[in-house]
């Protein structure tokens, strides 16, 4: 008995001991699966991994900020990468449960532009570095809407002129910002009207005229299924899932560039990464010219390097110029909205609660 | 077990001792045995909820990074004017936060009962070390909200780690400015609604998975063998399947555009512009969630129903009992075990899923554990914990109830 236990105990030991000599000799890098996954795994992952000969995966997640923080805490860190909203990583790093980033150590672009000037405002922040700029537009299905077609926020929230149903993101980020947008206010006075208790009201009550029309959708995979399925007429979605579904997939949506909100995605490491220097160069190499430009090959989201933007990018399929389906293209910026993440960072509990009540109440 | 000659008395020891000392290492070695399954409960269930009940009443984020401030209200009893000392005290700890680049840290759990107060430690922090006393006036012109005297309320409840104010929070509740409660603004009220929407969802949702178990798991067990088991598969089968998979079949079968729809559209029933919302909606939730846990239904009824010999009720209609007085004082008494059981099973399912009701609740479909779900993502553990803690104590309180009512000895699983 006690030999069998013993030597079970042993297998144990070895075992485990195994799989976490296992674990620490691959970089695991978290992102949100889908299309958007499939662009960082073949834009950066793969190429990382082909150029420095260490083995690197790829995991999924609705959100990764949840498991990161949650690993943080356990202290049983498996994710060595991840791939965050710009207001969880401001929220995150607060907590401390990302590793600080020495901006010194950041390439210049292939230009020779240093860091400091070649990334985009905003676009390098304490505890990770922009991975690209996407944006929360919506779309229409062209063969369902035809004759006049809806062209501004204003129309998504027009029941009368386009009858049918509206899906929206489950959450109060960036819808209450298209409320507004919608019932006429200029994209620069969204935020400083959203610090009143009258903004926040009016975008609410903006909301409810088309509240029993709304179908919520949660994973960025819905939006493109639910135009698909025809089970609403328009919905807002991530835009590069709108593109993924009508380049790639040869569906026939049509995106609106109006009233959109724009922001960007960051790499960040958290605490305890079991691989921290390759965590460290993975990033510095997906974020350099050539990396954010692989990326953007794949998906339709902005880089947020001027150097990677200086050449042509062609999506992978050769034929697609990717530069106006970019959130950053300058027609497609005539009535955006920069989100403001330390607006969200302070008013996303407060804002979410009154959602969530708003939401459920009838 | 022991040495044979351990149980000889010659050797001076009583055999009651030499018995009980055998005893002893088998008992011992039962222990053992159980040893593993003890460690995991412990490890996986008792220290786990522990530890939610603990964080859901403990929060230090805000008074490991204000040092001063604790020992200010400490020294200083709720209803004491927030002076010169105070600010004083909050400046101090300010240039520490700013030091150990705590201030977002610190902000963040204030922010939980006031909002707004991550931007305000953060910019705070920043200055604090550049200021020279008296600081009341500058502090304030920096910011009109370091004179509100809520927000010094909530720096004074979260000056100490032990609080309840997550679970005020969770009551749909706020600190007033003289420390006290009171309900919030209409608009934000929505934990309590949600907790007895979920307890009335649960319920309706466990009461039909017992109308439609109870005939199937009654033809499964008086069928022949052959026939049971083909059924059994069938019922089975949904069973092993995915959860996400059986979610997203009914979305396809559901929806305006989906199966049944087209096929109520193709035969007349409906105008094909008066299509019928089955989904995201209440009635999605209550469809899907009562297909996916009918299963734990059925198999307890089945199991309970397989033991009731049917010559009871054969002696029961013998008697001129009629076949409904046979099923009501002969059949159902009988089956209770089961339906106690199944109806406990599905009902603590039901009251914890939230999967289902994410994709298919829509607006009015979603359930207290979408929120928990909510607060684990957006970082405040605490809020989640305080709702999770609430909704385990609820459960238990109609555990409680239900043994004192039915009697849970009366529960059989198979």
């Amino acid at each position: 008995m006690k030999k069998t236990l013993l030597v079970l105990g042993a297998a144990l030991l070895a075992s485990s001991t195994l799989v976490s000599v296992a674990s620490s000799a691959e970089l695991t890098v978290m992102s949100w699966g889908g299309a958007y996954g499939e662009a960082q795994n073949a834009g950066h992952v793969k190429p990382w991994a082909a150029k420095t000969g260490n083995a690197a995966k790829m995991v999924d997640s609705d959100d990764p900020a949840g498991p990161i923080k949650a690993q943080v805490e356990a202290g049983n860190v498996t994710v060595d990468v991840a791939s965050l909203e710009y207001a969880a990583v401001i929220r995150l790093c607060d907590e401390g449960v990302l590793e600080k980033i020495d901006p010194a150590t950041i390439p210049a672009g292939s230009d020779g532009t240093p860091a400091a000037d070649d990334f985009l405002p905003g676009a390098v922040t304490a505890c990770g570095i922009s991975t690209d700029v996407w944006a929360n537009v919506f779309g229409y299905d062209t063969t369902k809407l035809t004759g006049t077609v809806p062209t501004t926020a204003a129309d998504f929230y027009d029941t009368t002129k386009f009858p049918g149903k509206r899906g929206l993101r489950k959450g109060a980020k960036g819808n209450l910002e298209f409320a507004l947008m919608a019932d006429g206010v200029a994209p620069a006075d969204v935020y400083a009207l959203l610090s009143t208790p009258e903004g926040v009201d009016r975008a609410f009550k903006k909301m409810d005229t088309i509240k029993k029309d709304v179908v919520w959708w949660e994973a960025g995979a819905q939006p493109p299924q639910l135009l698909a399925d025809g089970e609403v007429v328009m919905t807002t979605a991530y835009n590069g899932r709108l593109f993924n579904a009508a380049i790639n997939e040869g569906k026939p949506f049509q995106i609106v560039w109006d009233g959109q909100t724009y922001e960007n995605e960051v790499y960040a490491i958290p605490k305890g990464a079991p691989n921290m220097e390759w965590a460290k160069d993975f990033i510095m190499y997906a974020t350099s010219t050539e990396g954010l430009r692989a990326q953007a090959q794949n998906i339709s989201y902005g880089p947020s390097r001027k150097s990677s933007m200086k050449e042509k990018i062609m999506f992978k399929d050769g034929k697609t110029e990717m530069a106006p389906h970019l959130p950053t293209a300058p027609e497609n910026l005539k009535n955006a909205l920069l989100t403001d993440s330390q607006f969200w960072a302070d008013r996303d509990a407060e804002l979410n609660e009154r959602f969530n009540a708003w939401l459920s109440a009838n | 077990m022991s040495h044979p000659a351990a149980l000889q008395t010659s050797d001076g020891r009583p055999l009651k001792v030499a018995l009980a000392h055998a005893q002893r290492r088998a008992k011992w070695r039962a222990f053992l045995l159980v040893l593993p399954l003890l460690a995991f409960v412990i490890l996986s269930f008792i220290v786990p909820i522990g530890q939610m009940l603990q964080r859901s009443a403990y929060n230090e984020l805000f008074s490991r990074n204000a040092p001063t401030l604790a020992q200010w209200f400490e020294e200083h009893p709720q209803g004491a004017e927030i002076d010169e000392s105070a600010y004083a005290a909050l400046v101090t700890d300010l240039v520490g936060m700013q030091k150990a680049q705590t201030a977002g840290e610190a902000g963040l759990r204030v922010n939980f009962s006031f909002p707004g107060t991550i931007s305000l430690f953060k910019i705070g922090a920043r200055e604090a070390s550049k200021m020279q006393a008296p600081f009341k006036e500058k502090m304030v012109a920096l910011n009109p909200l370091w004179g509100d005297a809520r927000l010094w309320a909530s720096l004074r409840s979260a000056s100490s780690p032990w609080t309840a104010d997550f679970y005020i929070a969770a009551s749909d509740m706020k600190r007033t400015a003289d420390g006290g409660v009171e309900r919030v603004a209409p608009e934000q009220r929505i934990y309590i609604y949600l907790f007895i929407k979920t307890f009335i969802l649960s319920a309706v949702i466990t009461g039909i998975c017992l109308l439609l178990a109870f005939p199937i798991a009654h033809l499964l067990a008086t069928l022949p063998t052959a026939k049971s088991n083909l059924l059994m598969i069938l019922v089975l089968l949904p069973f092993w399947s995915s959860l996400l998979v059986r979610t997203t079949a009914w979305i396809a079968l559901l929806q305006q555009q989906g199966v049944i729809n087209d096929g109520l559209v193709a035969a007349g029933v409906i105008a094909d512009e008066s299509r019928v919302p089955m989904i995201y909606n209440q009635t999605g939730t209550i469809v899907v969630m009562t297909h996916i846990l009918l299963p734990f239904m059925v198999l307890p009824l089945y199991s309970v129903m397989r033991g009731i010999k049917p010559s009871y009720a054969r002696a029961a209609r013998s008697l001129g009992a009629t076949s409904w007085t046979t099923f009501r004082r002969i059949y159902l008494p009988q089956t209770l075990p089961g339906v106690v059981a199944g109806s406990l099973l599905v009902f603590i399912l039901a009251v914890g899923y939230y999967i289902t009701p994410a994709l298919v609740g829509g607006a009015d479909g979603q359930l207290i554990s979408n929120l928990i779900s909510f607060h684990m993502s957006k970082s405040n553990w605490s809020m989640a914990a305080a709702l999770a803690a609430m909704l385990l104590v609820v459960v238990l309180g109609l555990y409680w109830l239900y043994d004192r009512l039915v009697g849970i000895d009366q529960m059989k699983l198979g």
